[in-house]
């Protein structure tokens, strides 16, 4: 079976700067993957490179077998890729069900109509129901994180892309969280989670990928990984 | 997939809308028959209220809800304007045709601009817009045929003879002159009418949603497959259009034309812009209420001299400090009447939300 997201070889530089250098992985369909790594280590620019806001310099990456190396941000989502972003991107003029239906309607290709209960279903879920009339831009940035989960979830994604959506949350939050991409997961959305709450990743992912300026310098089974001696070292800074 | 409740449902109008159906439909139909109870002078007043109000809508389109701040819709008024000169005075079309072939010629030249402007952003894409206005006017400038530099009038007969006008001059019992008057009244009348139609109706299909995510963050819509390019093609094209129209019905009324008058960024923009930012960028209803300020304040000011645009700009600035949103804005936010409603509110469905739309 081929693998929903391939990553064939991939670098990039901001001017002298490698963020991504010969980076190398497939994610499985209905697969459960973590990504953790220091800041600055390119995280959320693997992100960008994969939703194609950030172009490729060398390497090839494919969605479901085809090549989207070249795609615009647009194609790709159409075709499947839902992310959210780091920092709360909301349509702060719209109110939060419009948010969720620019995603249906142009990233699932619904029509209002059609769309209009799948939204209202995925506002219950994110827990956004009571906010659905307000204007985004009044939300909080817990809600802003949620909207940011609903909104890519709209758009009907087979590939799911998180970057930091647990950062900041109480812990009862993170729970609800954690339970809500569980259930995603769980109706066979492949998931890609960049996180630093390592038990709320720990508790959903089957793999992580750790970066460390640019490079994959580990990917396997989540106990193995915490356990490597590269990754106590580089990420959670311990000296062994 | 989340299964989807049933019963959810989507609600655009509101009560305030639903009565101003009502008020719009008698407003118009009491503005056509108009002509039978008033003056040459009032009838001249209102054309230029709606062909103002033509400007400002379009242009509200372009800058407050696609985000292209445009400072160089003249050139598609001057456009226009000449396009309309040259089919009547050069190719003898008659002028109602004329200004039908000016909206296209003007979004045919959008074709060409719009390639250079949309490689530019904000502020330059401004400066941009503004230089293809006066590149257009120094070329059209050197058109010898329709006067050149100092510019030319429409031949005296060309909309006199035209048998509508020769009709409602015998309908209403007035000199060919007057009936020239009401004819382009009318027409001012329809397109106003068709243009606020025309953007209410498109802020409300899909495409227009895509329009106001575009304007709240283009990055984010461009993420959730909102094709942001074509959608400001789609607005600059026929933007372009309806301003090319306007240019040349006002010119067909003014029937004298010069280049520094059709390009004249003061006339046809910055007035535009003011408009627009008093009454509310980002609503069908601001500009109209816009266009109404403007007519009072420069009625009012008429005899004041230069001392007219001073008041004017400390207005406007004053208007940008205290209602960013303009005086539509300030009115709506304590309100919450609209008119145009665009709200997409989510009502009905299990757990009730309240449509507590601000």
């Amino acid at each position: 079976m081929q693998p929903v997201l391939g990553v064939e070889r991939v670098s990039k530089k901001f001017g002298a700067l490698r963020v991504a250098e010969d980076i190398s992985f497939e994610v499985p369909a209905g697969e459960a993957l973590g990504i953790i790594g220091p800041n600055g280590a390119g995280k959320s620019t693997l992100f960008n490179l994969i939703t194609g806001n950030v172009s490729v310099d060398a390497g090839r990456i494919s969605f479901c077998g085809s090549d989207i190396t070249r795609a615009k941000p647009m194609r790709r989502c159409a075709m499947g890729i839902g992310r959210t972003f780091q920092i709360p991107q909301p349509f702060g003029k719209l109110t939060v069900f419009e948010n969720l239906l620019v995603a249906a309607a142009f990233g699932a290709r619904e029509t209002e109509a059609a769309a209009t209960g799948r939204c209202a279903a995925i506002l219950d879920e994110t827990g956004l129901a009571p906010r659905a009339n307000r204007v985004a831009g009044s939300l909080t940035l817990l809600e802003r994180k949620r909207l940011e989960l609903a909104r890519a979830l709209a758009t009907d994604p087979q590939l799911l892309l998180l970057d930091e959506i647990a950062g900041g949350l109480t812990e009862a939050e993170c729970g609800q969280l954690v339970e809500t991409i569980k259930a995603i997961h769980a109706r066979g959305v492949t998931v890609i989670w960049i996180e630093h709450v390592l038990h709320a990743l720990n508790s959903v992912v089957e793999r992580l990928l750790v970066l460390d300026f640019g490079k994959v310098i580990g990917i396997g089974e989540p106990a193995e990984i915490m356990s490597s001696r590269a990754v106590r070292e580089i990420y959670l800074g311990i000296d062994v | 997939m989340v299964t989807p409740t049933a019963s959810w449902r989507v609600e655009t109008r509101t009560r305030a809308s639903s009565l101003f159906i009502v008020a719009a439909i008698v407003i118009v139909v009491a503005g056509l028959v108009a002509p039978a109870f008033i003056g040459r002078g009032m009838l001249r007043d209102l054309f230029f209220i709606l062909t103002m109000l033509v400007l400002a809508q379009s242009w509200n389109l372009l800058a407050g809800y696609a985000g292209l701040v445009s400072v160089g819709q003249q050139a598609f008024v001057g456009f226009g304007a000449y396009t309309m000169f040259a089919c009547v005075s050069l190719w003898g079309i008659n002028p109602v045709s004329a200004i039908i072939l000016a909206g296209f010629a003007a979004a045919a030249l959008s074709v060409p601009t719009g390639f250079f402007v949309f490689r530019l952003q904000g502020a330059y894409f401004a400066i941009g817009t503004w230089v293809i206005a006066e590149v257009v006017r120094l070329s059209l400038a050197q058109w010898k045929a329709l006067g050149g530099g100092t510019g030319t009038s429409l031949p005296s007969g060309a909309t006199r003879d035209l048998a509508i006008v020769t009709w409602i001059g015998e309908a209403f019992g007035v000199r060919s002159s007057h009936a020239v008057d009401i004819l382009t009244y009318w027409l001012a009348l329809v397109l106003a009418v068709l243009a606020i139609g025309f953007i209410y109706a498109f802020l409300r299909t899909r495409q227009g949603l895509g329009l106001a995510a575009i304007r709240d963050n283009s990055e984010a819509a461009g993420a959730l497959g909102v094709d942001a390019g074509r959608l400001k093609w789609a607005v600059y094209l026929s933007t372009a259009f309806v301003t090319g129209l306007a240019g040349a019905l006002i010119y067909v009324q003014t029937a004298r034309i010069s280049p520094d008058a059709a390009f004249s960024v003061i006339d046809w923009t910055a007035y535009v812009i003011f408009i627009v930012v008093i009454g509310g960028i980002g609503t069908i209803e601001g500009p109209i209420v816009g266009v109404l300020v403007f007519f009072v304040l420069q009625n009012m000011l008429a005899d004041y001299g230069s001392w007219y645009l001073l008041i004017l700009g400390i207005i406007g600035i004053v208007v940008m400090l205290f209602a960013p949103r303009g005086l539509w804005g300030l009115f709506a936010d304590r309100t919450g009447i609209q008119f145009f409603p665009v709200r997409r509110i989510l009502a009905g469905g299990s757990s009730s939300s309240k449509s507590d739309a601000s």
